[in-house]
């Protein structure tokens, strides 16, 4: 576990520059599969509108995943992070197109704690809404 | 419908073990679109201290989900066609690696409404066969409009 982040050259208030991760139809497949989660508001918009969602929604632990991507490429090893939470805020739409969705997420560390670790507070917002809120990752640093 | 309270406390008896494996670390990685090679390359993950390829952060989603068999009980009156994620955490103590084999319990630690909505976690102590702790997730889902 030898994250490249150093903990003595890491200021609280310190942003990390944000990231865009798309999200197309075809990837909530590939998660549907790989998470065991088949729930049909990830994949069959006629069965998301019939429980009254506007379409297609991501899981959330897609969402969340993105944000844990954006945490642990920050940190350099995954195996750094060791406290993740999310709220799931608003729902990530993702439309039937090449487009898609973006889901952007941003950090900044809140908080030096001891043992040389850190909290990185995270924004995640896709159609200018705010996707993720009480996002909070525990980073052991270097 | 209203959630059935009794549930509160109760807890599932230890899932059957979960062995995790290379091939679906390599997966899940590909699906959430992460291309670390600490992932997918045993050597890359040696080098950077771990025994095999570890799992990304929110891997633990695909197998601690056995407080799923408690969400499935009937009496619960959980509509699953109405359901989100509310809110999820992992407490690690250390990185999931490949050839872990392991064994969640989960409990109900609360259920509550919020509005019209009806919110429950589970909490699950994932741990090794052998009994190593390995990580906490707390897992709180959302039915929409449950609580009428």
């Amino acid at each position: 576990m030898a994250a490249t982040v150093k903990y003595d050259e890491v200021e609280t208030g310190l942003q990390i520059p944000p990231a865009d991760y798309p999200v197309r139809r075809a990837n909530l497949v590939m998660y549907a599969g790989a998470s065991g989660d088949f729930n049909p508001i990830h994949w069959n918009e006629r069965f998301a509108k019939t429980v009254g969602l506007p379409d297609v929604i991501a899981h959330g632990m897609f969402t969340m995943a993105q944000g844990g991507r954006f945490v642990t490429d920050w940190a350099g090893d995954p195996g750094a992070v060791v406290d993740y939470g999310v709220r799931f805020s608003s729902m990530v739409v993702v439309p039937d197109d090449e487009q898609g969705a973006v889901i952007t997420v941003s950090g900044i560390i809140e908080e030096k704690l001891e043992d040389k670790r850190v909290v990185v507070a995270l924004t995640a917002r896709s159609n200018d809404s705010r996707v993720l809120s009480k996002a909070r990752a525990v980073v052991q640093l270097s | 419908m209203a959630l059935n309270r009794d549930f509160i406390g109760r807890a599932s008896a230890p899932s059957s073990p979960y062995e995790v494996s290379r091939v679906k670390i390599k997966e899940f990685a590909a699906a959430i679109g992460d291309d670390n090679p600490i992932y997918r390359d045993r050597e890359a993950a040696q080098a950077a201290g771990h025994p095999d390829v570890i799992a990304p952060p929110t891997f633990p989603i695909v197998f601690s989900l056995a407080g799923g068999t408690i969400l499935a009980d009937p009496e619960l009156g959980l509509n699953f066609a109405m359901v989100v994620h509310g809110e999820q955490r992992f407490e690690y103590r250390r990185p999931i690696h490949a050839g872990d084999e392991l064994v969640s319990v989960s409990t109900v630690t609360d259920i509550r409404n919020v509005g019209r909505n009806e919110l429950i976690t589970v909490k699950s102590e994932v741990s090794t066969v052998d009994g190593e702790p390995v990580c906490t997730t707390y897992n709180t889902i959302v039915e929409r409009g449950g609580a009428g």
